[in-house]
């Protein structure tokens, strides 16, 4: 099992917003994780990244048997958990490609693997650039800085395919952006697709799973997941509802 | 991951001042106390010629008028001028001083206490003089005396450039000495730059000679060592027509508990079409974290660009220093001159940082760039205060003003306060501000990049300082981020 979590609970600000929270996720599997608002989705991903935010108070989160909770979020990045998020933060006067130097060799010292030089580095962040389509002026601009909705999560992208992570978690990465960057991010996340790497779909929309189509989609309700099931549970939630098919 | 109130306690924690280290060696010092006759006294320990003893005469007299300045943002007790020493000298090891007095001058190249040698070279600073021209040249200062100024014959008979301590140059070249001594920042300036001109110990003294390029940059390392002294070094740098230099300076000091004075004046004077680059790299001790000791950096530093096209570049990277009071300015007399201001702040525990500049514009087509980076970080306080004056006479001048400050945790402060005094219609005057915080959520964004907050910090900051950073000479460059980061240390456990 590359991510087992069982009965996750935590809490952010003294609320509860996981409340036994259990899903298996398979080496190469595609997972969507869709709920209604305040179902506690972000909450799930952030509490697996690690912010500091949220207080686990039960349960338990492993990837690939190592207990994801006992770590830093630095160590889990290191240890091979990516995390695409809904709102990229900017960091004025950090170029692009400073920031992922640093964030590829910081990942690279952990593993026991040689950092690599400038020109190692350009070479294999050229390839994965051609690979998403981007221009070469992407890398010399601070870190999301004036970039828009669609470039963020572009940007994202372009981290989890350097850093190639072994478990990859969307936060909602599909929240307002228009269909080019939808399919910019859809085009990412298939040309990672592979038997060692398995990816979360957070998601509020179906949007995105036209374009990702995953293998497992679960309805997380009030902090559980209540429904897991293939495809057709999206069917069932756009004619029902999430209140209607959490309560069947 | 830390929350963002652990980070504050911790950067406050750590006190890794590696440069805090005491050297035990034969000294003498002055008691401590300040009156005419310590004044005198210091002026006959190192032999000086009638109009420097009345030059500090005057300049007493009239500190005894003034009053402390506390118009800074910056809190610090009255201090006890009685209760400091005003000279202190290690002893040289082949002649005595009094031998040095009475043979009417000091020599060029004194025999250097070995524990002082080894000071220096701690502190990474060689004294070997080996009379080449790739490294750089170094005026050593050990609390009030200038120790040793390497290649300091051959800069002179090569190149005619003049570079020895300040007490050599009263001795070898008074004429040149009293034509500049006080014309940039005078006796009765302010409260700081009186004291310094009554007590000055030492310093170091430049002079470029027409057309001449200095071969190699010139620096100056000041060390402060004994307790309860007060450092008063006089610089004096003069580019004459058509000259170039890079001039740079170092400081540090041992911990100490309780504040030690380095009340310091500059003066530098660029003639026609002259450039002159002037940068520091400050690291004095900056107290630890309940406020005790630290130093009180409490310096005058001005320029004049008084040719034309002459051009003075002040770039500093400021990290240490309980509290610095500091402005290093430019008087832009010479048509079409340029003035330049480059400065990164950084305080971090209890520091309080008052700096900036003044940019005094009266010739025309005048040009000034400020560029100042603030950074606070624990309980500090950094304050950017600048003044942009234009002259009825500065027609067509410009100025750009570009002030950033950057706080790192909540309990830190960061202000600005910009002065614009124009009075030329065709002045073209600009001034940009922002202010920004190293959030929790930028520290999770790169942790979830697996870089280390530590390093996360290092990079936003240095990411921040880039654009002056790339002023500072290359070696220097690499220095300065070294010592932010040393001084960023302990923002984890």
């Amino acid at each position: 099992m590359l991510l087992h979590v069982e009965n996750l609970q935590a809490t952010v600000a003294d609320k509860a917003v996981l409340k036994g929270l259990n899903l298996q996720l398979k080496a190469g599997e595609v997972h969507a994780i869709m709920g209604p608002n305040g179902a506690g989705k972000s909450s799930f991903a952030s509490v697996l990244a690690g912010r500091e935010d949220y207080a686990v108070t039960g349960g338990a989160a492993l990837l690939n048997g190592i207990d994801l909770l006992d770590m830093e979020a630095e160590e889990r990045a290191q240890a091979g958990l990516f995390l695409a998020f809904q709102y990229p933060v900017e960091i004025p006067g950090v170029s692009n490609k400073l920031f992922l130097q640093t964030a590829l060799n910081s990942i690279r010292a952990a593993q026991g693997l040689p950092e690599l030089d400038m020109f190692e580095f350009s070479q294999l962040v050229q390839e994965k650039m051609k690979m998403l389509g981007m221009r070469q002026e992407f890398l010399e601009r601070a870190v999301n800085v004036g970039f828009s909705g669609g470039e963020k999560k572009r940007n994202d992208m372009l981290q989890m395919a350097l850093l190639e992570p072994k478990l990859c978690i969307l936060d909602e990465t599909d929240s307002g952006l228009d269909i080019d960057a939808l399919k910019a991010v859809a085009q990412g996340v298939n040309a990672m697709r592979s038997p060692e790497r398995s990816f979360v779909l957070v998601t509020h929309y179906q949007r995105l799973l036209e374009y990702v189509a995953p293998d497992v989609v679960h309805i997380l309700y009030q902090g559980r997941i209540v429904k897991s099931g293939g495809m057709e549970l999206i069917a069932q939630i756009e004619e029902l509802g999430y209140d209607a098919l959490a309560a069947a | 991951m830390q929350t963002q109130v652990e980070i504050v306690d911790l950067l406050g924690a750590k006190a890794t001042y590696k440069e805090g280290f005491f050297t035990t060696t034969a000294v003498e010092t002055f008691a401590r106390g300040l009156n005419e006759g310590v004044v005198r006294a210091i002026s006959k320990k190192k032999n000086e010629p009638q109009w420097m003893l009345d030059f500090r005469l005057k300049a007493f007299a009239h500190w005894q008028t003034l009053s402390e300045p506390h118009w800074g943002k910056t809190i610090y007790a009255p201090l006890d001028y009685q209760d400091y020493s005003y000279y202190s000298a290690p002893q040289c090891g082949s002649c005595s001083n009094e031998a040095c007095a009475s043979a009417g001058a000091v020599p060029i190249e004194p025999e250097i206490d070995p524990e002082v040698a080894k000071a220096f070279a701690a502190l990474g600073i060689n004294l070997g003089d080996d009379g080449g021209e790739t490294e750089m040249a170094v005026d050593a200062i050990f609390d009030s005396v200038s120790v040793s100024t390497t290649k300091s014959r051959v800069l002179l008979e090569k190149h005619g450039v003049i570079f020895c301590s300040f007490s050599e140059a009263v001795q070898r070249h008074p004429e040149l000495v009293q034509q500049y001594l006080g014309t940039v920042v005078p006796h009765h300036d302010n409260f700081f730059a009186c004291l310094n001109a009554a007590v000055a110990s030492d310093g170091t003294f430049v002079y470029i000679p027409k057309g001449i390029t200095c071969p190699v940059p010139l620096s100056t390392y000041f060390r402060i060592n004994e307790a309860k002294t007060g450092q008063f070094e006089r610089t004096i740098l003069i580019a004459d027509e058509g000259s170039s230099v890079s001039y740079i300076e170092g400081c540090s000091a041992p911990v100490r508990d309780t504040y030690q004075l380095h009340a310091a004046v500059v003066e530098v004077i660029v003639h026609a079409d002259a450039e002159v680059k002037y940068s520091t790299v400050q690291n004095w001790y900056p107290g630890d974290d309940n406020c005790e000791g630290g130093i009180l950096n409490f310096v005058t530093k001005r320029g004049v660009c008084k040719g034309a096209r002459s051009k003075l570049s002040w770039t500093q990277a400021e990290t240490g220093s309980a509290i610095t009071w500091k402005y290093p300015s430019v008087i832009l007399e010479g048509d079409d001159s340029v003035g330049e201001f480059y400065s990164v702040a950084l305080t971090n525990r209890r520091q309080q940082a008052d700096t900036g500049t003044k940019m005094i514009h009266i010739g025309k087509r005048t040009k000034s760039t400020i560029i100042s980076k603030g950074i606070s970080a624990g309980k500090s306080e950094n304050v950017y205060r600048g003044l942009v004056k234009v002259l009825p006479c500065a027609d067509g001048a410009r100025n750009f003003t570009q002030c950033d400050s950057m706080l790192i945790g909540k309990q830190c402060g960061a202000h600005t306060f910009p002065y614009l005094e124009i009075q030329n219609a065709t002045a073209q005057v600009e001034h940009e501000a922002t202010t920004s915080r190293i959030g929790e959520d930028q520290l999770f964004y790169c942790a979830q990049r697996g870089i280390r907050e530590e390093d996360a910090i290092s990079m936003i900051v240095n990411g921040f300082c880039k654009e002056v950073f790339q002023k500072l000479p290359l070696e220097f460059a690499v220095e300065a981020e070294k010592l932010l980061a040393i001084s960023l240390e302990g923002s984890v456990g």
